[in-house]
Formats: structure tokens, sequence, C-alpha cells
């Protein structure tokens, strides 16, 4: 048996069982939004997770983040309680709106994780703000402001400032949601680039079966009404050497007809 | 060949041109039409008045000055410094807040005569109505720029384990900051009702008691210098504000 003081160095990323997440209201009634989930997710592993709206994608994201306590049963992040994870500053969140601060310039949003937290968060951040904006493809971009950048170009600063906190775990809520799909294409991209880079466990929610498959080593499907997992599927075998699956292979294109037909099940009342 | 005027020209141009005409009825008809003058004085009678009398005029806009000047930041920074603590407080948003806003109804006109009751005839009551005029806007502009910021922003901070008082300095308070100058721009003029207020009720100097000893006295040469001197005040402050303003808070694009 392991040392239980070393448990935190194995522990995997996310583990999760029987876990209910959702609201808790002011006189502490609980609306469940997705009930019984198990699940494990292995240190840098790249999951999409895809469903319905209303099937708790996000909501699940934001427990992880400790955004939400858990309604029932256990999550523990990186060994510990998500709190904790939060408070090591371990866990990153990138919104589906880039969520940057107008009255600062693009190096000052990437630089807020130095700004707050000095109470709470001893673990330092990771190299500096030009590096991460350099990886991000946004070198000499710094001394700009939000409102002159594209939409692309703000979320792009939004993963910097993720990144410079140095994350093992890394939330991505529908990043890319709002982006035409050639951007996107070109984010998707990048953002395996820096996944294998980086080694950080992503957790990423989409709406798009596409992107699910062509990022994600595995893919959990949700289903909604109520909301529950509805399958996991190992998506190991579509991968090349850079971690994507091919768009046109026929064994993508089955997996993607698969995921389609799980989605649609998923959509309507069980 | 004519050269047509820029926009810019025509915007500065119209509104001249507008006044210059107002004018030039009210020198040349109202005389006409037998309106006398210790009613209604012509517009050059009153710039005469403004070349005789102009160190008497300064000396009366002096105290005004530092009575609206004083009440404007009085007023404004306990406004600011109550909206922090009710922010940050919820206990003391819900005992006070209703209470100071029910206070807010009371008109100020009414409210003066007891300022002065309680703190005499010096400045000081002056400074204190002008600084309640301008308390109210600015308090209930700052409550809700405090609490502007969205529901992604409050969790990114919480997601990098911001204290109360980080997400105060570096998410509430940028935040507001354009619902502050909007109620700055209001108190800007509103300093100095308060402290012309204050003047009519107990002074015996100063733009507000000038404007009342010239209505009884039928100096209305007079009188109409001192009103547009305060409305000059107002002018004034509200430039200031509105350059300040454009220095601090950058403009998109």
């Amino acid at each position: 048996m392991t040392q239980t003081s070393h448990a935190g160095d194995e522990a995997p990323a996310i583990h999760a069982d029987g876990l209910a997440v959702g609201y808790r209201g002011e006189d502490g009634s609980a609306s469940t939004v997705l009930a019984d989930v198990a699940l494990t997710v292995g240190r840098g592993e790249f999951l999409t997770i895809l469903g319905p709206s209303g099937c708790g994608k996000s909501t699940l994201l934001r427990a992880v983040a400790d955004l939400l306590p858990p309604l029932a049963g256990s999550l523990s992040v990186l060994g510990g309680s998500a709190e904790a994870a939060r408070l090591r500053r371990e866990v990153a969140f990138v919104f589906q709106e880039a969520t940057l601060l107008p009255w600062q310039t693009v190096r000052r949003n990437v630089e807020l994780p130095l700004r707050v937290g000095r109470g709470a968060v001893t673990r330092p951040v990771e190299g500096d703000a030009d590096a991460w904006l350099s990886l991000v493809g946004l070198s000499g971009l710094g001394e700009r402001y939000p409102d002159q950048l594209s939409g692309g170009q703000r979320q792009r600063v939004a993963i910097a400032r993720a990144l410079f906190c140095n994350p093992s775990v890394l939330l991505m809520d529908e990043p890319f949601g709002a982006l035409d799909e050639i951007t996107r294409d070109r984010l998707n991209d990048e953002l395996l680039a820096i996944w294998r880079r980086t080694g950080t466990t992503i957790l990423f929610v989409t709406h798009s079966i596409m992107e699910a498959v062509y990022l994600g080593g595995r893919v959990m499907v949700l289903a909604a009404h109520p909301g529950r997992v509805q399958e996991i599927v190992d998506l190991a075998p579509l991968k090349d050497s850079e971690g994507r699956s091919s768009r046109e292979a026929p064994e993508t294109i089955a997996v993607m007809a698969h995921l389609r037909a799980l989605l649609a099940k998923g959509a309507v009342a069980a | 060949m004519k050269t047509v005027p820029a926009p810019r020209l025509r915007a500065v141009l119209s509104p001249l041109l507008g006044a210059l005409s107002i004018l030039l009825v009210w020198q040349f008809l109202m005389p006409a039409l037998g309106v006398p003058a210790y009613i209604l004085p012509t517009p050059l009678a009153v710039a005469q008045k403004f070349a005789d009398e102009w160190r008497f005029l300064l000396e009366n806009a002096l105290p005004t000055i530092v009575e609206s000047l004083a009440g404007f930041f009085l007023g404004n920074g306990v406004a600011v410094l109550l909206a922090v603590v009710f922010v940050m407080s919820r206990t003391l948003r819900e005992a006070y807040f209703p209470v100071v806003l029910v206070f807010n109804t009371i008109p100020i006109l009414a409210l003066a005569p007891i300022i002065i009751l309680i703190f005499g005839l010096g400045m000081l009551p002056k400074v204190i109505i002008a600084a309640v005029i301008c308390f109210f806007p600015t308090l209930v502009n700052m409550v809700r720029g405090l609490n502007m910021a969205s529901s992604n922003e409050m969790e990114l901070m919480h997601v990098l384990s911001a204290s109360r008082r980080e997400v105060l300095v570096h998410l509430r308070l940028p935040r507001s900051v354009p619902l502050l100058f909007a109620s700055l721009r209001i108190a800007a003029t509103s300093s100095v009702i308060g402290a012309i207020v204050g003047e009519w009720i107990g002074a015996n100097q100063g733009l507000g008691a000038l404007i009342i000893q010239s209505t009884f006295n039928y100096q209305s040469d007079r009188l109409f210098a001192a009103v547009l001197l305060a409305s000059a005040l107002g002018l004034l402050y509200y430039a200031i504000v509105a350059a300040v303003e454009h220095r601090l808070v950058r403009r998109p694009g």
C-alpha cells in the first residue's frame, strides 16, 4: 500500500463516484442537474464532454472548479477536495466568453493571477506573460486592449491567462463556441499542441461532435432530462501521433455517427 | 466657390447662432414691447453690469465656489465610501440602504432650514446642503456600479481564489468608474444649486444671497449677472469632471 501522504502525487486528476451536481437554493433545497457520475480522468488526459442543452456539462465543470459544491457522492481533484485544488491554483477555467477586463491591456489581463489570490495562493505562476502570449500566437499584442482584438484573439488571451497559472487541470467550457469555423479549427490545432507541450489534463465541454472527436482522447456523452452519463467512448484508435483524429477517415465517420445517435437519444426524456 | 463648413464647425456654430438670435430678440423686442428694465434688463445692460461690478460679483462668487467644491467632495466621498460598505456588508446594506433611500424623499428645500438651524449661519451648513444634494445620485449609482461585474467575471475571480478585497479593488471598483462619472457630472451642477439654496436661507454674501437681495431691491441687472455667474460655475465644474473622465477612462476602439 502506498503512504497516504504521497497519495496526492499518484492520484488521478479527477475521480468522481456517485457524484450529483446542481444548485442549492437559499432555503437549502437542492435541484440536481446531473446525477450519478462515475468518472476517472488520468493525469494528462484530454477528455471532451458532449451533450444536449440542459444535461449539466457546464455544471460538472463548475463543480470541479469549486464554483458549486457537490450535492451527493464523492469528487476528488488531484487526490483532494476541489477547494484544496483551487486554493493551490491547480485548476484553471476558460469560459465561453473570454472574460477579459476591458480596462486593462492584454498583458495585464494575462497577469491577473499575480494580482489576486495573494493571501490564499502560495504556488508560483509559470513563466512570464509574454512567453504565454507568444505560445498562443499573440506575441507583440501585449499592449493592445481587449476591444482591439478579434473574438479568436480574445479567447487566446483567456487561454494564456489560464496557462499562466500553471494548472494541472484545465477546464474549458465551450471556449470556441462563439467563433467561426476556420478560427475554431485553427485554435483546435493550437490547443492540441499546447496540451502535448504542457501535459495538462484538459476537460473540454463542446456542442460540436466534430470538435469532441478531433480533440478528445475520450469523449463523455451526457443525456438530459434528467442529466446523466450515457457513455464514455474511447477515441484512442482514431488518434495520430499529434493526438488528432482524422476528420475524413471512415473510422472517425463511424464514431461520429454513433455519437450523433447517442445525442439524439439523450436529448429526449428517458 | 463656397467652402462647405465641416460638420464639427457646424456643430459649434449652430448653437452659437441660435443663442445670438435669442439675445438679439431679447435686446430689441422686449424694450419695444414695453417690458420695463427693472423686470427684464437687456443683455447689454447685464454685460455692462459685469464690467462695472466684476470685483463685487467675484467677491460674492468666492464663498459659493468654496461651499460648492467642499460639498462636492464631501458628498461624493461619503457616497462612494458608503456604497463600498453596502456592497461589502449585506447586513449593513439591508439595515440602512432603505433608510437612506427614504431619507432621500425629503425635498432639499425642506431639509435646508433644518440644516441651517443645526449648523448655524456660517459656511458649514451650505457645504452640508451641497453635499446632501450630491450624495444620493452618487450613492445609488455606485451601489449599482459596484454590482455590475458579470457572473463570469465573479466566477473567474473565485477560481483565482481572489479575496473579497481583491474583487473590490480589481473588479468592482474599475467596473463602477463609468457610472461614478455619470453621477459626478450630475453633482457638478447640483453642488452649485446646493450652495445657492443654502445661501438663500441664511447668508449675507455669496451668489445665493446676492440673488435674493437684488430680487427684493429690483436690481434686475445685478440679479441676472449673479444668475449667469452661477450657471457658468456649474458649467466649469462639469467641464472639469468631463476632462478628468477623458483622461482616466479609455474610450473603446
